[in-house]
């Protein structure tokens, strides 16, 4: 009998020395998947809208369900751009240091461009007619 | 007559020198092919859209700032730049969409024989290109009014 010198804690966590499991596989999957409708709703509307005046994007934005939608566009978008830039990152970048901090820029400048493009679309949602 | 010269076997490694052993193939080694260009386009493609999630920001900041505001990008989207940047967009995201849906059913488990694979992946290219081009017809029509 080999004796194992994992804790009960690490043991039924499972994860190894990588700390981590299919999180960021699975997330960037369901992403993935919510993106398809999402996207082409998106696409669709936009070309609606193509050189239109601000009045007519606001009054579209001013529907709930093209807000709600919109919003989780940007939601699932942002957190898939985040994961899918931090695998090419990963992959392409060897030195420790260099690769954890384009990591975490990539988070922040992900996060920053959601963050931003929320407000504004809660700005447009919410915000009373001109 | 001389003796042969002594050369080591494959196996054989001077003491203390370290042995110049086959390094794994780089990338330039392989012939192209569809499938191997499909993944790397997906990459550039999903790089290029992360850029694109910033002018999409742009846009919403310039609805929600005003007229004005909404001017100056519309102006920029439409100079001839600003369409190429745009048809970029377009067709990267009809790709990556597409080639997404290849992945995910890779993940279910389907499409992996090779043949399979190398036509998805040609069909990939073919009906991206298709369809950005039809997205862009589409919004040159709205643009002039003529609707859909």
């Amino acid at each position: 009998m080999s004796r194992s010198f994992r804790t009960p804690l690490g043991r039924i966590e499972g994860l190894g020395a990588a700390k981590a499991g299919t999180f960021h596989f699975w997330h960037q999957r369901i992403t993935a998947v919510a993106l398809v409708p999402l996207s082409v709703w998106f696409v669709a509307s936009a070309l609606a809208y193509v050189g239109a005046e601000q009045g007519a994007v606001a009054a579209f934005f001013a529907e709930p369900i093209n807000a709600i939608l919109m919003a989780l566009f940007i939601l699932a978008a942002v957190y898939h751009m985040s994961l899918g830039l931090q695998t090419i990152i990963e992959d392409y970048f060897h030195a420790e240091g260099l690769k954890l901090t384009l990591v975490v820029c990539v988070r922040f400048a992900s996060w920053g461009i959601g963050a931003a493009s929320l407000f504004a679309l809660m700005k447009l949602a919410l915000g009373t007619p001109a | 007559m001389d003796e042969a010269p002594y050369s080591p076997g494959p196996s054989a490694r001077p003491v203390g020198r370290p042995q110049a052993r086959p390094l794994s193939p780089h990338l330039q080694i392989y012939s192209w092919s569809v499938t191997m260009a499909a993944s790397i386009t997906h990459r550039a493609t999903g790089m290029a859209l992360s850029a694109g999630m910033a002018l999409l920001a742009w846009w919403l900041i310039a609805a929600a700032s005003g007229p004005e505001a909404y001017a100056t990008f519309v102006g920029v989207a439409g100079h001839p730049a600003g369409q190429v940047v745009l048809f970029g967009l377009l067709w990267s995201l009809s790709f990556h969409l597409l080639n997404g849906i290849r992945h995910l059913a890779w993940d279910l488990g389907y499409g992996f024989k090779v043949p399979t694979a190398r036509l998805t992946g040609a069909l990939v290219y073919v009906f991206s290109l298709l369809t950005a081009a039809g997205a862009f017809a589409v919004g040159i029509m709205v643009r002039q009014g003529l609707g859909v």
